[in-house]
């Protein structure tokens, strides 16, 4: 071997390149140490650990004390939130954030999970750190909010609040009649008329139906 | 001697009428039997009249009272929710009664486009109502019972 050969270092990029060959030819030849049976059930069993693990983390992150645990939520949303009747109502029984911000279904949940990233962006860099930023962000927020209802239908509000369940002759002779003329048939779905329910509205000028 | 006679009479008689005053049970019919310098129990909240029905006005310049519950309306300067169903761009839709003209002159009578902010927090003059019996009758006549007391049988 000359000196050259001896002294230059192969670049990061060319080791990696080499260890990545490396691991493909290990991982594509059979085992010739372990057994195929304890290959399957060590398998199997670290798949339980760590689906099961993913899931309970993924539930972690879906509860009222992980949403309130950072401050843009608690001062802000949650606070408001404790005034109305999704926080407080004669029956006691309350909505939690994720029952209306995360879909429930499994792979839009995931979707929405992976939305959810840029909120941690968002988090980390003090995009909504003070109550003045979080306002001035708030109707762009609130859209964001508003079109993820249009689009599924207000899935989230139906999931509690289902239409065929609705009795409309115990509901007040106003809400019955909005109800027959413009949920029943359709034509609206929950949030066209139930915006700023459960939180405060931003400045509505130019949302439609709004002053 | 006498001037101390006149003060322990003082004494005395202010210890007495104090000691009435005390013994005294205010029971007036709004406060119950509470002492003046005590916090009576709250009464309970009463329903919200929630009939949509609109109701008559006591006299020509009331403002209409709400017939049915704002639970959670939001009106500050960012919204005003009552707006969403009683502007008049929104009454077709929503079938309520539009917000009175008069609602859009600014102080010196010119009319605007919109709602003049002067009018536009509703709850400063137009309340909903509970469902409750008022601890203090009311005996207001109105103009219209007045007058037909004024000449009875006679056409109003």
């Amino acid at each position: 071997m000359s000196v050259e050969t001896q002294t230059a270092r192969p670049s990061f990029w060319q080791r990696a390149w080499r260890f990545a060959v490396e691991l493909w030819g290990v991982l594509t030849r059979p085992s010739t140490v372990f057994a195929l049976g304890t290959l399957v059930l060590s398998g199997f069993a670290a798949g339980i650990i760590f689906w099961g693990g993913f899931n309970t983390a993924l539930e972690l992150t879906n509860t009222e004390k992980f949403c309130t645990s950072c401050h843009e939520m608690r001062d802000n949303v949650f606070a408001e939130l404790k005034a109305t009747i999704h926080f407080t109502n004669r029956s006691g029984v309350r909505a939690t954030c994720p029952d209306c911000h995360v879909p429930h279904d499994w792979t839009d949940k995931i979707a929405r999970k992976m939305q959810a990233s840029k909120e941690v962006w968002g988090h980390l860099f003090g995009f909504i750190d003070t109550r003045e930023k979080f306002a001035d962000k708030r109707l762009e927020l609130a859209l964001h909010e508003w079109a993820r209802f249009k689009a599924n239908d207000s899935l989230e509000c139906r999931n509690c609040h289902s239409a065929e369940s609705m009795d409309i002759t115990k509901q007040s002779p106003r809400a019955a009649v909005a109800h027959e003329r413009f949920l029943f048939n359709g034509e609206k779905t929950c949030i066209d008329c139930h915006k700023g329910i459960a939180h405060h509205l931003p400045d509505m000028r130019g949302v439609p139906g709004w002053q | 001697m006498n001037r101390n006679l006149r003060i322990a009479l003082l004494v005395a008689a202010i210890a007495a009428g104090t000691g009435t005053l005390a013994a005294q049970s205010l029971d007036s019919g709004l406060r119950g039997p509470t002492p003046l310098n005590d916090e009576g129990p709250a009464s309970p909240m009463t329903p919200t009249r929630n009939t949509a029905e609109r109701e008559v006005r006591n006299y020509p310049e009331q403002p209409p009272v709400i017939p049915h519950s704002i639970d959670g309306y939001q009106i500050d300067l960012q919204t005003n929710k009552c707006l969403s169903c009683h502007a008049r761009a929104r009454t077709g839709e929503s079938q309520a009664p539009m917000v009175s003209i008069t609602h859009f002159m600014d102080r010196d009578g010119q009319f605007l486009a919109s709602v003049s902010p002067r009018r536009f927090f509703c709850t400063e003059c137009h309340v909903p109502q509970s469902v409750t019996n008022p601890p203090v009758s009311n005996d207001f006549v109105d103009i219209d019972t007045m007058l037909s007391r004024a000449a009875p049988g006679g056409r109003r």
